[in-house]
């Protein structure tokens, strides 16, 4: 077999088949001011190893790292400490390249842990039953209401306004095809919260992300309440680092409960690969996408590990599966796993309360120094401030600074999504706050 | 040799039919049963909802397959045995008693002419 897997020609050939004239094209649908953000000039079609290596060293110094930067972006991707440990179980060899790891006979380690994470999402929420993962928090809400309209024979779904623009992409892509409408629930426009009086008998599911893109806090039980008046499902997307504070969603009466679990001790990356939780009551649990690990006994009497409920897949029932998923994100379900294990309940409800004193914190001093927060509805970690300049211009004085800025929010070019982890510190904070107040201030044009 | 009463009619996807004016009550054989081995899960549909004769009513679940439950007529389901959902043991025991999975109000008493009786059925099933 040669090196090279393709050939000049063999390539020439894909390209015109798919009707692309080089492989740059391909490449097109990256925004422009992406393209820019680094100079690969230097990369010629071929370099020497030693070469190659020193340029691509040098390229990615200049790229701010979470490591030399403060971050205070977040929007869906969390910048949590992760503790080493997790690193350490989770670069073993035996999970860290093993792939489909599922044979009972060979396999109880991983599917030990599989089971462990199954147990700590289900107590993280308070629900009866957990999957073993699925691929991120936006898949696995889709998965979540299309799994309600199947529970309740209903067509039509309401999401709310303030959902993370990904995730309602996400859904509204697996919605399209299966022909189930989506109604938008707005949001008030003073607390940032949800108006949910305007669901009818017609309506699967409601949808409500806990805390909301705008990182306020949701009603759930006034969800669930109003859900029950037309016989609808309410399905939550949780922040699950809320959980270490906020009453679970299981306690609430929420029906499905699905998350990101990436702030569960994985890396935030380029915004990938993440971690889909998915959990809900018994009484769904034949409808339920994706792997589910239970507890059994082998012959011999001891205990051990298996898949269950098969039945509900792909491989087994083909068209009328629950779902195509037929896997789960083992490698970062087992981070999840030992991060929760290792923060044990104390530990985690104590990150939990530093992102919320801290967020409040720098939301204070912001308020005081003139930038007030867009939404009075109660935060978590993440808020909407109203700044006095287009926060690509205050994100550009911040990473001189060696910060991270927030997010500008698609509606609004000024307001930027703020957000405070564990792990920010009183100076850090403070030096936010000094860049944020120069541009109030008018010192900065 | 199956159990298969005379009293009944019967569909080559092996459920039973029996007829009480314009409702029927329906199941699965013993044959099936049989066929299927112990089962575990048992899906079935809500009442008020309207089935074409072959439609998809519902799924059993044993220990060796997953297999679909087709109704044999048309009509609207009247009433589910909603006890088999929590204990499907009857399935296998008493497929004929208590294992009745739903009743049909039926809109098309005509299709009762396709069905089997119980020695066309015993042939079907090669016995």
């Amino acid at each position: 077999m040669s090196y090279l897997p393709n050939t000049d020609a063999e390539r020439a050939k894909m390209l015109a088949a798919i009707g692309v004239n080089n492989i740059k094209d391909l490449f097109v649908h990256i925004p422009q001011e992406v393209q820019d953000a680094a100079d690969f000039s230097s990369l010629t079609d071929s370099l020497d190893d030693m070469t190659l290596q020193r340029k691509l060293i040098t390229m990615s110094s200049n790229a701010a790292d979470l490591n030399s930067n403060a971050c205070f972006l977040g929007a869906g991707i969390y910048d949590h400490y992760i503790p080493p440990v997790v690193g350490a179980v989770c670069n073993r060899s035996e999970f860290y390249t093993a792939y489909t790891p599922y044979q009972p006979e060979v396999s109880q380690g991983v599917l030990q842990s599989i089971y462990e994470f199954q147990s700590l999402i289900t107590r993280l929420t308070g629900m009866d039953v957990s999957n073993a993962s699925m691929y991120d928090g936006a898949t696995a809400l889709a998965e979540a209401v299309i799994m309600s309209c199947d529970l309740t024979k209903r067509r039509t779904v309401v999401l709310p306004a303030n959902l993370h623009p990904s995730l309602r992409s996400v859904v509204e892509t697996y919605l399209e095809p299966l022909g189930i409408a989506i109604r938008t629930a707005a949001q008030n426009p003073v607390t940032g919260v949800t108006e949910i009086d305007t669901l009818t008998e017609e309506d699967a599911c409601i949808v409500l992300q806990q805390p909301n893109f705008h990182g306020v806090i949701e009603d759930l039980g006034a969800a669930v309440a109003a859900a029950k008046l037309v016989g609808a499902q309410t399905v939550v997307s949780v922040d699950p680092m809320s959980l270490g504070i906020l009453e679970t969603p299981g306690a609430l009466g929420v029906d499905i409960v699905v998350g990101e679990g990436q702030g569960l001790g994985c890396f935030p990356a380029f915004g990938g690969p993440l971690l889909g939780l998915f959990a809900c009551k018994k009484e769904y649990i034949r409808r339920i996408p994706g792997r589910i690990v239970g507890g059994s006994v082998d012959t011999s009497g001891r205990r051990a590990y298996t898949m269950t409920l098969r039945t509900r897949e792909q491989d087994i029932r083909r068209d009328t599966a629950t779902s195509n998923i037929c896997t789960n994100q083992a490698l970062f379900a087992l981070a999840a796993t030992v991060y929760l294990s290792v923060m044990g309940t104390q530990g985690f409800k104590q990150a939990s309360t530093l992102c919320l004193q801290k967020s409040h914190y720098l939301a204070a001093r912001l308020a005081d120094a003139g930038l007030p927060q867009r939404f009075s509805g109660p935060f978590f970690k993440e808020f909407v401030i109203t700044c006095p300049a287009p926060v690509v211009d205050i994100n550009k004085a911040l990473l001189e600074k060696k910060m991270i800025g927030g997010l500008p929010l698609p509606d609004a070019p000024n307001d930027m999504l703020v957000c405070v982890t564990e792990q920010r510190t009183k100076e850090e904070l403070d030096s936010f706050v000094d860049v944020l107040a120069s541009f109030v201030k008018g010192e900065v044009a | 040799m199956s159990n298969i009463p005379a009293d009944l009619l019967y569909s080559k996807s092996h459920e039973w039919v029996r007829v009480d004016g314009d409702t029927v009550t329906i199941g699965i054989t013993d044959h099936a049963q049989e066929e299927l081995g112990d089962v575990v899960y048992a899906s079935l549909p809500t009442v008020g909802r309207v089935l074409s004769a072959e439609d998809v009513f519902g799924t059993v679940e044993s220990v060796k397959a997953v297999s679909d439950l087709y109704s044999p007529l048309s009509g609207e389901v009247v009433e589910v045995n909603s006890a088999l959902e929590d204990d499907q043991t009857a399935i296998n025991g008493d497929p004929y008693g208590a294992a009745w999975m739903l009743k049909l109000r039926l809109t098309d008493a005509s299709q009762l002419s396709a069905l089997m009786n119980a020695d066309a059925y015993r042939t079907e099933i090669g016995e």
